[in-house]
């Protein structure tokens, strides 16, 4: 099991949950590293089932965005499946003006979220 | 000439006396990783002093870090010889920052609207999308290495 700095995986059922462990995703080192652990999680741990829960994030930049694209890219090539949940309202605003909420599933919360994998 | 970084001590001097409810800083920063940090946390304690919420924060925080990565990353290509110049306005109701690098500049109107179907999962191009959006006011220089970002708020009543 690989060691994680910038997140915290954790498992109900199938689903793996994400927790991050930044409150601001944006310096460029850390969404690097970011960006290796959850590929890590589809690529090498092989998971089919992500929930990336947003509780504790009060800031991200583009480029975290753009690792979050990536993920998604990768977790639907390998035949998974990822949602999010647990989004405060001024990141939901970022997604909704780049039009990312049309390619990711976003929930209310995680509780929402774990549902909707079954 | 050398480039000099204030310390974050001397941001007091700053002040006008003539209009104490206004705070203006101009810093240079570095074209380093991570150099955003060096005027960020001043900008942002500012804007609380001044009274703005939580939401208008986030979104002048976002606009700010987005162009100050841009001009380092994409204006000055982190060339350690090269500068990116940030000044800050912070008044209860004017927010502005302008950055210039020392890069050859971009067109603006030649970004792909990331918006599009096609340009979706295209893992960059959305700070300058951002910036637009959550400020009032966006201008470019004619070269291009230069934006003024300006967030407006009316007056409190009373």
């Amino acid at each position: 099991m690989a060691t994680h700095r910038r997140i915290d995986v954790s498992k109900i059922g199938d689903v793996s949950i994400v927790r991050f462990l930044d409150k601001k995703i944006l310096d460029e080192a850390s969404i690097l590293e970011l960006g290796t652990e959850l590929f890590g999680l589809v690529e090498q741990d092989n998971r089919k089932s992500l929930l990336l829960n947003f509780s504790g994030v009060e800031f991200l930049s583009s480029a975290a965005l753009g690792k979050l694209i990536t993920l998604d890219r990768k977790v639907k090539s390998h035949k998974g499946r990822m949602k999010m949940s647990s989004i405060r309202p001024e990141i939901l605003e970022v997604f909704q003006i780049t039009k990312l909420n049309k390619i990711f599933d976003i929930r209310k919360d995680e509780a929402e979220a774990i549902s909707a994998f079954e | 000439m050398a480039h000099k970084i204030p310390p974050a001590e001397s941001s007091a001097e700053a002040f006008s006396p003539e209009d104490a409810s206004e705070w203006r800083r101009t810093i240079e920063l570095p074209s380093e990783r991570g150099a955003s940090r060096l005027i960020m946390e001043d900008l942002l304690e500012q804007l609380g002093v001044h009274g703005w919420s939580p939401s208008d924060i986030f979104a002048i925080h976002l606009a700010a870090e987005e162009a100050i990565v841009n001009a380092i990353m994409h204006g000055n290509k982190f060339d350690p010889a090269k500068i990116v110049r940030v000044a800050c306005v912070v008044s209860p109701t004017l927010a502005r920052i302008e950055v210039t690098d020392e890069g050859a500049g971009f067109s603006p109107a030649a970004v792909p609207d990331c918006r599009l179907d096609e340009r979706l999962e295209a893992p960059s191009g959305r700070g300058v999308m951002l910036m637009k959006t959550f400020m009032t006011r966006i201008e470019y220089n004619a070269r291009g290495n230069r934006v003024l970002m300006e967030k407006q708020r009316p007056p409190a009543e009373g």
